[in-house]
């Protein structure tokens, strides 16, 4: 079962959830704990922070899941590993 | 790969033409909401327009459920497995938004301001984790409910038993909140009675899913789908053209929240709508925590979950749960500018010089609302049903001159009355209740079929009788999920909270209970079944009892003191215990315990790739 292509396949399967998973504990907390220095800039009369958390965050979660399935599906196909 | 179970009449012609049958009804209600204005401007009374609107769509859904009928199982619990992703992402979307989004939300952000933006992100940034976690894996495994994955990963039927039990308590919750919504609507807009009205929202609710089960509830929540988004986007629109000649009201927010402002200093509001950490008991850890609780709970819930289970692939998964956000997506970026418009409007109108003597004159509808639920509009703390109780409660008070302060809306009622509050046609309302209708309709649909789902498949026939014949294991699920449905109805009746809140603890003990065995599940391969079930009962036990000890208290009434919160944690995040404790004792019990069999290794393995047949094949009635 666990041959090395299997391995291979899981580590970059791994490594890419981790790398979703650190993106969305910077667009779901981090880049909102700034949310009163990042007010002090207005675009178009959004505070920037409240505009993150309005707009901003979202835009970059459905982008990331997008992202995320082309990358996930190209992976594996890389190791032969997709439905036929 | 994907047909696994019989193939079924016709249903390749259907799938083939999706794109063409919802464009043909797409345009259909556009112009029956065009009748309707026309109706309305040649003065048809507005109780009729109201009873239009309702009776029309529930009359669509209906056949669409009756037309969708099956008697088989595959297609009763999964839709035969044949659902693109793009139309599974809109049904998702259906699925999801609730009278807590559609009704709630925009009324909890006019009245918390950045605070209620917690929402928002805990509704969406949940769908991240669906993907990468846990939902490509279960499709992979061919489950037909969340419990199944759970019986067949952790042996047996105690893991499935408190799987089952997560469940109840999650969906009936959920579903509890979805029948007072479509009460609330019933009861404003067609003029009945609200004990009655959650009954008649429940019919609405019952011929959609009774008949074709996950299949029929696919395409009526599409359809659904369309009615509430175009119902929550015109009044928006129609506002924004309004007050600022553009109308895109996502991009013209930015001037609202100036304006909120500048209103807000001249009256001398000092708690500014765009001020974080400050509304409604919010702080920072409150924020942040019932951000953390949504979105693992959107994550952990079973009527979410199991729609992926209706995708051709695994591929297919992944792609859907990325079109599912976007549908959602677009509601959710629309829902602060709803909020901020509709406050931009009634500063305006508080601005404008209000009175208790002339309020009546100037928001009639204030009075409107107040008459169907006297805890709905409050003016100088008394229900403001005439000109006389204003007149008398403020004169108590000394207020003259009505401020922002003194007009106390109810959240759940802002979006509802918002085109009255702006001044729009009545057929807007009549659109807005059809649309909040679709969404409560389309995730009752979907939460109750999951409990009947899990009482007919996992408790009656996975435990009970295992060679009971199909007619009868869809007729048993049937019969649970009316039975289910009208103990619903009779809770929602006796008004327990809030839309909002209630449905935030569904998210909760969602959380609490499945998260951790879930994605351990997939992602550790040391996880046992010792570990599961000591999780599940930890994770699930603390959330419950710290909800409901802070809610009722020990004597389960809501009037006397309760338990005081823990660091001042409110309820509606209680996973933040739950979650913690869920996942430290599966660890360690797993640990402590023997490491999982050579067998249940390879099947972890297994459901690691999306190559090879599904794990789980129903034999085939």
């Amino acid at each position: 079962m666990a041959t090395p292509d299997r391995v291979s396949y899981w580590n970059k399967t791994k490594s890419l959830m981790f790398v979703m998973l650190g993106l969305w504990v910077f667009f779901g907390y981090i880049i909102h704990m700034f949310v009163e220095q990042l007010n002090t800039i207005v675009i178009f009369g959004f505070p920037l922070g409240f505009y993150m958390a309005a707009q901003g965050s979202l835009i970059a979660f459905v982008v990331m899941l997008f992202w995320f399935a082309r990358r996930q599906n190209a992976i594996d196909e890389e190791h032969h590993v997709n439905e036929e | 790969m994907a047909n696994t179970t019989a193939t079924t009449a016709g249903g390749g012609d259907f799938t083939s033409n999706l794109g063409r049958i919802y464009g043909i009804y797409t345009g259909g209600f556009i112009a029956f909401i065009i009748l309707m204005a026309i109706l309305s401007a040649m003065g048809v009374e507005n109780v009729i327009i109201g009873y239009l609107f309702m009776g029309f769509t529930i009359v669509i859904y209906a056949v669409i459920g009756v037309l969708s009928r099956t008697m088989q199982v595959g297609e009763y619990y999964v839709a035969g497995r044949r659902v693109p992703a793009l139309y599974n992402g809109m049904a998702t979307g259906a699925d999801w938004m609730s009278a807590a989004s559609f009704i709630g939300m925009a009324g909890s952000l006019y009245l918390l301001g950045y605070d209620g933006l917690g929402f928002v992100l805990g509704w969406t940034g949940g769908y991240v984790l669906v993907a990468i976690l846990v939902a490509p894996y279960l499709r992979k495994f061919g489950a037909y409910t969340v419990p199944d994955f759970l019986s067949a990963r952790y042996g047996g039927n105690l893991a499935r038993l408190i799987g089952v039990i997560v469940l109840f308590s999650c969906s009936f919750t959920y579903v509890v909140a979805q029948i007072f919504g479509t009460g609330l609507i019933s009861a404003r807009f067609l003029g009945i009675d609200f004990n009655v009205a959650v009954y008649v929202g429940l019919a609405g609710i019952l011929v959609c899913s009774m008949l074709g089960g996950m299949r029929a509830v696919t395409w009526t929540q599409v359809a659904q789908y369309i009615v509430l988004i175009i119902a929550y986007l015109i009044p928006v629109i129609w506002m924004s053209t309004v007050k600022t000649g553009v109308p895109i009201p996502q991009l013209m927010q930015g001037q609202a929240l100036a304006n909120i402002t500048a209103l807000e200093t001249a009256q001398g509001i000092t708690l500014h709508h765009i001020t974080p950490f400050a509304h409604g008991g919010y702080d920072a850890k409150n924020y942040f925590l019932l951000i953390l609780c949504l979105m693992v709970g959107t994550a952990s819930l079973p009527h979410v979950l199991m729609r992926y289970f209706t995708t051709p692939s695994v591929r297919e998964a992944r792609v859907s749960v990325a079109w599912s956000l976007l549908f959602i997506f677009i509601l959710y970026f629309t829902a602060p500018a709803y909020a901020a418009f509709a406050k931009w409007t009634m500063l305006d109108l508080v601005a404008s010089g209000l009175t208790p003597e002339n309020i009546a004159e100037k928001a009639g509808w204030m009075m409107r609302w107040a008459a169907a639920d006297n805890t709905l509009v409050q003016i100088c703390g008394k229900a403001a049903t005439d000109t006389a109780a204003i007149v008398a409660a403020c004169a108590e008070k000394g207020v003259t001159a009505l401020s922002f302060a003194d007009i106390n809306l109810n959240a759940d009622m802002i979006v509802l009355a918002t085109p009255e509050m702006a001044g729009m046609p009545y057929v807007i309302s009549g659109l807005v209740a059809a649309g909040g209708l679709a969404a409560a309709l389309s995730t009752a649909d979907g939460l109750l079929l999951a409990i009947a789902n899990a009482l007919s498949h996992d408790i009656y026939y996975k435990m009970i009788d295992q060679n009971a014949p199909t007619s009868r294991r869809l007729i048993v699920s049937r019969i649970l999920l009316v039975m289910v449905a009208v103990l619903a109805a009779y809770v929602a009746s006796t008004k327990p909270s809030d839309i909002l809140s209630m449905v935030s603890w569904a998210f909760s003990l969602a959380a609490g209970g499945l998260f951790p065995a879930l994605v351990l599940g997939v992602w550790w391969k040391r996880a046992n079944s010792a570990g599961a079930v000591a999780g599940m009962i930890a994770g699930f036990g603390i959330t419950i009892f710290y909800l409901v000890m802070t809610q009722y208290g020990a004597d389960f009434d809501k009037a006397t003191p309760n338990m005081e919160l823990w660091w001042g944690v409110k309820n509606i995040s209680s996973a933040a215990f739950g979650l913690p404790v869920g996942f430290a004792v599966m660890i360690i019990v797993s640990l402590l315990t023997k490491a999982p069999s050579r067998d249940m290794q390879d099947f972890i393995e297994e459901i690691r790739v999306p190559r090879g047949k599904q794990m789980m094949e129903e034999k085939i009635a």
